[in-house]
């Protein structure tokens, strides 16, 4: 086995998602199918082989340094969750007892 | 009236257009009818508003009016994936945690679409975020196959597909990461084509996996696409891997259908044990039509696209577990747990697990895996290794034929629920299509009939080299002018006009004759 539910769990708080323990249960098993069917890669990627990132060979693209039209802070905070003062309002970044 | 407008092809209707036979809003009103008549039962569409696709058809009507010169496809109704930002106008990606979104911008082909005077008329079903072949991943709603509304549209792009089968817009919108738009395509006998990579800008379209999706178009006929092709294409400053050169002169290419002399390549490694017979049956029928215009045929070994679904299955979700961070619940979208108590952290944790679907979570979860430390060489650095080897499979193969070409899809289109519980029997309908997007050349899949086990459209793949976009179309239109001789107008026109398709409420008086065989192999041969 190449992930068990336990590690489905440890991957799901570190990507932030939330899972019920039916969506373990049955996400586990899937996910351990399909990473053993994919492991196949690693027969053929010789150490010779370039790794590809991407399609094609471009390098960094810039514009000149100048201020553009933007959207305005009324537009970007038109669909907040939360809105206070002009600011998106989250909750608390620190926990009780730090 | 009405029937004679949603069966025509997108050009005919830009024509009597722009002759002020048509107006734009009379095109625009039969489409939004046929929209109320029959897709209740397709549900290809997420978001229609009448209002909305009227004003702006009456906006490209006074612009014509005036005298101004618009291109070949003002006034023409598209779909609109629900993948493409539409400003103020409701874009979920077929998830919950962006329903209720409106984009406070456009993306660039929205904008390109909009300034060539196409009626956009409406955001098609689609996967969740674009995840899937089925479009069952879809949170709001399954979308029927207009061919047998038990069966899949094919996905993720299953919304447009179904939408041009269905005779509810003559053109749509697409993305395609794996194939999202030449699967569809394939099991809907409908035209889609996956443009070079940097060939149509990604600026404002939801992101999946950045260095794989790429906007195209979808069509009922090659022309159709091309034009739709001309008009989104080309670079895009707001993109950084949009290409800056000229675009391939896909609509002359559509035009002249030209494929003599034009050496073809069936690929040895997409056919045989998994394909369906009438898959490769109408495949091989394809092959004879082409060599019959003076094409040439041979075979061509690409070892390593065997390797391709599983090196696709790292690099999509390494990227989307990166990209789809971006959905915290802070500044737009859902947000679930905000009471006061809950940390940023809950907040995040909790909204992302009631607003992602299945498909999204086993995504992200595996692509998280294939980038963590002790993993990463294995996994996702071996996968882009193998990414290389399919290129260069490319490369060796276009020093010997101009095109590559296999069927688009190893079956036609399954059951609705047939795949749901088994995801990698679901990722085997995108065999095919993968290897393009690995490797960021252009391919295309259009129809080439009907497999005779179970009556369902077969897609024809045709793969270009980078930036010779141009051959696809050739190829396309070679087959189109072919196999629609042989058979006595379009597979969509049978349908049409078949009891099937009575539902759809566009039978002519002229009824399209009986599908007869394509050409047989042995007048091929004599040419």
């Amino acid at each position: 086995m190449a992930l068990s539910p336990t590690d489905v769990a440890r991957l799901a708080r570190l990507a932030r998602i939330e899972l019920s323990d039916d969506e373990l249960a049955r996400l586990a098993p899937q996910l351990d199918v399909i990473l053993d069917a994919v492991a196949e890669v690693s027969q053929v990627a010789g150490p010779d082989v370039v790794p590809m990132t991407h399609a094609l060979p471009l390098t960094n693209v810039f514009r000149p340094d100048v201020v553009k039209p933007s959207l305005t802070p009324a537009q970007a905070l038109a669909m907040a969750p939360a809105e206070e003062d002009g600011r998106f309002r989250v909750p608390r970044i620190m926990d009780e007892e730090a | 009236m009405s029937a004679e407008i949603l069966r025509a092809t997108a050009s005919e209707l830009g024509e009597r257009i722009a002759r002020r036979e048509l107006t734009a809003v009379e095109v625009t009103t039969a489409f939004l009818d046929q929209i109320e008549r029959v897709d209740d039962d397709v549900k290809a569409f997420l978001h229609v508003d009448r209002a909305w696709s009227l004003d702006q058809a009456r906006v490209v009507d006074a612009r014509l009016d005036a005298g101004e010169k618009l291109g070949p496809l003002a006034g023409v109704p598209i779909a609109v994936k629900d993948i493409f930002c539409t400003q103020g106008v409701p874009t979920t990606c077929g998830s919950k945690i962006l329903e209720g979104w409106l984009p406070p911008y456009n993306a660039t082909v929205i904008d390109r679409v909009r300034n060539a005077g196409l009626v956009m008329i409406g955001k098609a079903n689609m996967d969740e975020f674009a995840m899937g072949s089925s479009t069952e991943n879809s949170a709001f709603q399954v979308t029927g196959n207009p061919w047998d509304l038990e069966r899949i549209p094919g996905g993720s792009g299953g919304g447009s597909s179904a939408a041009l089968a269905s005779f509810q817009a003559p053109l749509a919108l697409g993305t395609d990461t794996g194939g999202s738009i030449r699967q569809p395509a394939a099991v809907t006998a409908t035209v889609g084509v996956k443009p070079t990579y940097g060939g149509t800008s990604r600026y404002g379209v939801i992101a999946m996996a950045s260095s794989l999706d790429q906007p195209g178009p979808c069509a009922r006929t090659v022309l159709d696409a091309a034009l739709l092709h001309e008009v989104i294409c080309g670079h895009d400053p707001m993109d950084s891997t949009s290409i800056d050169a000229p675009v391939p002169a896909v609509v002359d290419a559509a035009r002249s259908g030209d494929v003599r002399g034009l050496r073809i390549g069936v690929v040895k490694e997409l056919g045989g044990n998994g394909y369906a017979p009438g898959v490769e049956q109408r495949f091989r029928e394809a092959l004879d039509v082409l060599k019959a215009q003076g094409a040439e045929i041979v075979e061509v070994s690409c070892p390593h696209f065997k390797y391709a679904l599983g090196a696709y299955y790292l690099i999509m979700p390494s990227e989307v577990s990166s990209n789809l961070a971006r959905f915290d619940a802070m500044r737009y979208g859902l947000r679930v747990g905000d009471d006061g108590v809950n940390t940023v952290e809950d907040v995040m944790r909790l909204t992302r697990g009631a607003g992602f679907g299945d498909e999204v979570k086993r995504r992200i979860i595996i692509g998280t895996y294939a980038l963590s430390s002790g993993y990463y060489d294995a996994y996702y650095g071996s996968a882009q290794k193998v990414r290389r080897l399919i290129a260069e499979d490319f490369d060796a193969a276009f020093t010997q034929v101009d095109v590559l070409v296999s069927p688009s899809t190893p079956t036609t289109a399954f059951k609705q629920g047939e795949r749901t519980a088994d995801p990698l029997a679901m990722y085997m309908s995108d065999l095919c299509t993968i290897p393009s997007n690995m490797a960021g050349n252009a391919s295309a899949s259009f129809p080439c009939g009907l497999a005779p086990e179970d009556g369902l459209p077969v897609g024809f793949q045709v793969m270009a080299p980078v930036l010779a976009d141009d051959r696809l179309y050739r190829v396309g239109a070679a087959l189109e002018r072919g196999l629609e001789a042989s058979w006595g107008g379009s597979l969509l026109d049978h349908l049409a006009d078949s009891d099937a398709g009575a539902y759809l409420g566009v039978r002519t008086d002229v009824a399209t004759p009986p599908l007869a065989e394509p050409v047989e192999a042995s007048d091929a041969r004599e040419i």
